[in-house]
């Protein structure tokens, strides 16, 4: 076979562009956090306290309060109570517009949030800034509306509020999950005990003070701090109605296992090992930014990133040269510079897990290609790496990763690449780039996952239901959808 | 002299063919008086876990049929119950009910039958949406079947709770293993031979008979089968399901609280709590500057 000729431009990746950082100025952070229970931050009853930390720096940010099980006791009776006395009675329009409120509240400090969050995660400010912060508000803003409509959404059915949810949210887009769990749940008439996760609970502590400022009755939504003991509490606890909870598959097996016999309703929006598919008819270029944006967003710590590629065997060897070529011009460094596509990984565990299985990889015999591109010395950094010459049962195809490495497979037929696209036990999302439509919906309707996306990817709106088939879980959120997770 | 009636012999329904259970084993349920019914399969895990096998084959054919032909299937199945009217009322009779109870309870099952077969292709459009995201993209979410449904078929009663639990699911596009009720097991086999005869593909519904207390867990733990349900107001049970269905995720129905006697047992959100939401996304092309309108 002749040499494919490679037509990328090439571009000198030396040059380099001078810092643009943001101002940490304008960020507020306390150096002590303590619980958000019933309208008031709180010492803990557990006398316990973590730190919080920059994985980008590896410098300490705040002291964060830890929640035991007396904490969660208080945080559960004080959403009961607020529940009995004052949210089922309110009048729908009334608690919309608090929900409203809430949702201006966070637009007018969307700057500060975006900084906070880069700090503590470690994303990219462009991401936080454009995309975490603004889709927050908007979540808010799009279930307000819904709470005086809720008749409309489900005809015929008696509807009604489950009462408390213990909501437990993840370290990926830790306000974004906030918004996610808290806003249909209010906008339904429920009340809540949040918890984020220990590594990055400051733009939840933050959300706190909003809640406090708008003058949401005390316990409508408490908000407490804690790592797995702290969430084992939520799930276990007997007067919580209903857990939503979004992290991995193993705990989403471990919480479905702990409610069994109880009444608890759950939503489960777990793990993903999603398929990016390219076929030769398509838009090479555009369908290597999918591809780049669908792994890399977020260090990929994104449960549904497209870290499966499959490429149509005709134009391998041309998307595997586009994507060597572009990953060398992406920026990892600096998460609070505006041109850093990659910022820090988000834990230090995070980053061995990840490291752990680049040489799960080289052993199973894969080829690594990895940027060449400088990392700073502190901080928690992973070059964006592509994994060729990988099996069908290879670890890193089958498990997921979760961060900024793709395994690229090749295939011949529709058929094909269908059976192995949904030769996973995972189904939350999947990917296809083609420019022929009877094609694009024959892929989307056989990919046995929850949100597919067609010569696009990893885009989210409020209006628009995510979740999982098979073990990524039940239940959506989002949407009109997301409305059913919270009523009877 | 008398003619000697002919018994039949019940047996159990796997991707579409009539075989006695593997393992060879009966029992033997007995009616108000006292008197055997008959020697029912005693089905084993292997009997099950072939079923599942059929009801997985059979699942892609099934779920890509238009809802229309569906719905047709589900139309004539119907039609096949009536033709056989008399047959389930007197197996109803040998089970212990009136001739009354037994008319009116064929008649509720034919009827629930006809009422999911007008919702295969409708509920689709009352439970589909097209979302208007702020980018610019064509985004929609719709339903679709989510698997394989193992089901244990409501205990007090023998035709109409296993048409009541059956029609939802595969009306959704599932396919579907039930376990027939344990003490009044005739008509679920009678009810598989109406199927037989209907159109229905075969592996789409597997029925088994045998006991719930044996099968319960392996209905739960199977690794292929995507979801679950139970009728019975059983606490044990119920949480042995949900813990069992952990082990991969299986969506776990309880309908211990409905009364499959009236219309309680009729709703649209009785085929969703077995479809998956899927949401597709597609970029709309935003580069001219026309207008809609004129």
């Amino acid at each position: 076979m002749a040499k494919e000729k490679s037509n990328t431009a090439k571009l000198d990746f030396k040059l380099e562009y001078a810092a643009a950082p943001e101002s940490k100025s304008s960020a507020k952070i306390n150096s002590k956090y303590g619980l958000f229970i019933n309208g008031k931050f709180e010492k803990p009853e557990s006398k316990k306290y973590f730190d919080t930390i920059n994985p980008a720096t590896e410098e300490k940010i705040a002291t964060i309060a830890e929640a035991n099980q007396t904490d969660v006791n208080k945080a559960v009776k004080a959403a009961r109570t607020a529940y009995n006395n004052v949210w089922s009675k309110m009048p729908a329009k009334e608690r919309a517009k608090y929900i409203y409120r809430i949702a201006r509240m966070i637009q007018e400090r969307a700057r500060e949030l975006a900084i906070i969050e880069t700090m503590d995660g470690g994303k990219p400010i462009r991401e936080s800034r454009d995309i975490d912060i603004p889709l927050a508000a908007n979540h808010f803003f799009y279930y307000a509306g819904w709470a005086d409509k809720l008749q409309y959404a489900f005809p015929n059915k008696k509807i009604a509020p489950l009462g408390v949810a213990g909501q437990i949210i993840p370290w990926n887009f830790p306000l974004l999950m906030a918004a996610w769990k808290i806003a249909p749940a209010l906008a339904t008439g429920n009340t809540v005990v949040l918890k984020p996760a220990e590594t990055t609970p400051l733009t939840a502590l933050k959300l706190a003070e909003i809640i406090q400022e708008s003058d949401l009755p005390p316990g409508v939504v408490n908000i407490i701090t804690g790592a797995g003991a702290t969430g084992a509490a939520i799930v276990n606890h007997p007067d919580i109605n209903k857990i939503a909870f979004t992290g991995s598959t193993d705990v989403g097996k471990i919480i479905q296992r702990a409610i069994a016999g109880t009444n608890k309703k759950a939503t489960l929006e777990l793990g993903g090992k999603a398929a990016n598919i390219i076929f030769d008819d398509a838009p090479l270029d555009q369908a290597v930014e999918g591809v780049i944006n669908g792994i890399f967003f977020n260090q990929g710590h994104v449960c549904c990133a497209g870290s499966r590629l499959f490429v149509q065997e005709s134009v391998y060897n041309k998307v595997l040269q586009k994507l060597r070529d572009r990953i060398e011009t992406l920026i990892v460094g600096d998460p609070l510079d505006k041109n850093t596509d990659i910022g820090a990984i988000n834990s230090k565990q995070q980053m061995d897990t990840i490291l752990k299985y680049l040489k799960i990889g080289e052993k199973e015999g894969a080829v690594m290609h990895q940027s060449q591109c400088s990392i700073p010395k502190k901080g928690y950094f992973i070059r964006p790496t592509l994994f060729t010459n990988v099996a069908q049962s290879s670890r890193i195809v089958q498990e997921e990763i979760f961060g900024p490495v793709l395994t690229i497979q090749t295939f011949r037929t529709d058929d094909e690449v269908i059976e192995k696209a949904n030769n996973t036990p995972y189904g939350l999302s999947a990917g296809v780039w083609t420019d022929k439509g009877s094609k694009i919906f024959n892929l989307t309707t056989k990919m046995r996952a929850g949100v597919v996306w067609a010569n696009t990817f990893n885009k989210f709106d409020p209006t628009s239901p995510f979740g999982g088939y098979k073990e990524s879980g039940f239940g959506r959120e989002g949407g009109l959808h997301g409305l059913g997770a919270y009523l009877k | 002299m008398n003619r000697l009636q002919v018994l039949k012999t019940y047996k159990i329904y796997i991707g579409g063919q009539f075989p006695r259970t593997e393992s060879g084993r009966y029992y033997t349920p007995l009616n108000k008086t006292g008197k055997p019914l008959a020697n029912i399969c005693l089905s084993s895990r292997k009997d099950f876990r072939e079923a599942v096998i059929a009801a997985r084959n059979a699942f892609g054919g099934w779920s890509s049929r238009a809802a229309f032909n569906r719905g047709q299937i589900l139309y004539r199945i119907a039609e096949m119950l009536e033709g056989r009217k008399e047959q389930f009322i007197n197996e109803l009779k040998q089970q212990g009910s009136s001739h009354n109870q037994a008319e009116s309870e064929v008649n509720t099952a034919i009827d629930r039958l006809i009422y999911f077969a007008g919702w295969c292709d409708k509920f689709q459009q009352f439970s589909s949406s097209v979302n208007p995201v702020a980018s610019s993209h064509f985004n929609f979410s719709t339903p679709e079947p989510t698997g394989v449904v193992s089901i244990i078929a409501p205990q007090s009663s023998s035709l109409l709770g296993l048409v009541s639990v059956i029609a939802p699911i595969i009306a959704g596009g599932n396919t579907c293993i039930v376990l027939a009720s344990e003490q009044k097991p005739l008509c679920g086999i009678t009810f598989a031979e109406v199927i037989n005869s209907s159109d229905v593909p075969s592996g789409v519904v597997n029925i088994l008979t045998g006991k719930p207390s044996e099968l319960v867990k392996y209905f739960a733990d199977h690794m292929d089968v995507n979801a679950m349900v139970y009728c019975e107001n059983d606490k044990d049970t119920q949480k042995l399901i949900q813990d069992k269905a952990a082990l991969n995720l299986k969506r776990v129905l309880l309908y211990n609280d409905i009364n499959w006697n009236n219309s309680e047992a009729e709703n649209p959100y009785l085929i969703l709590d077995a479809q998956e939401i899927k949401t597709t996304w597609h970029p709309i092309e935003n580069i001219g500057g026309a207008k809609a309108g004129y």
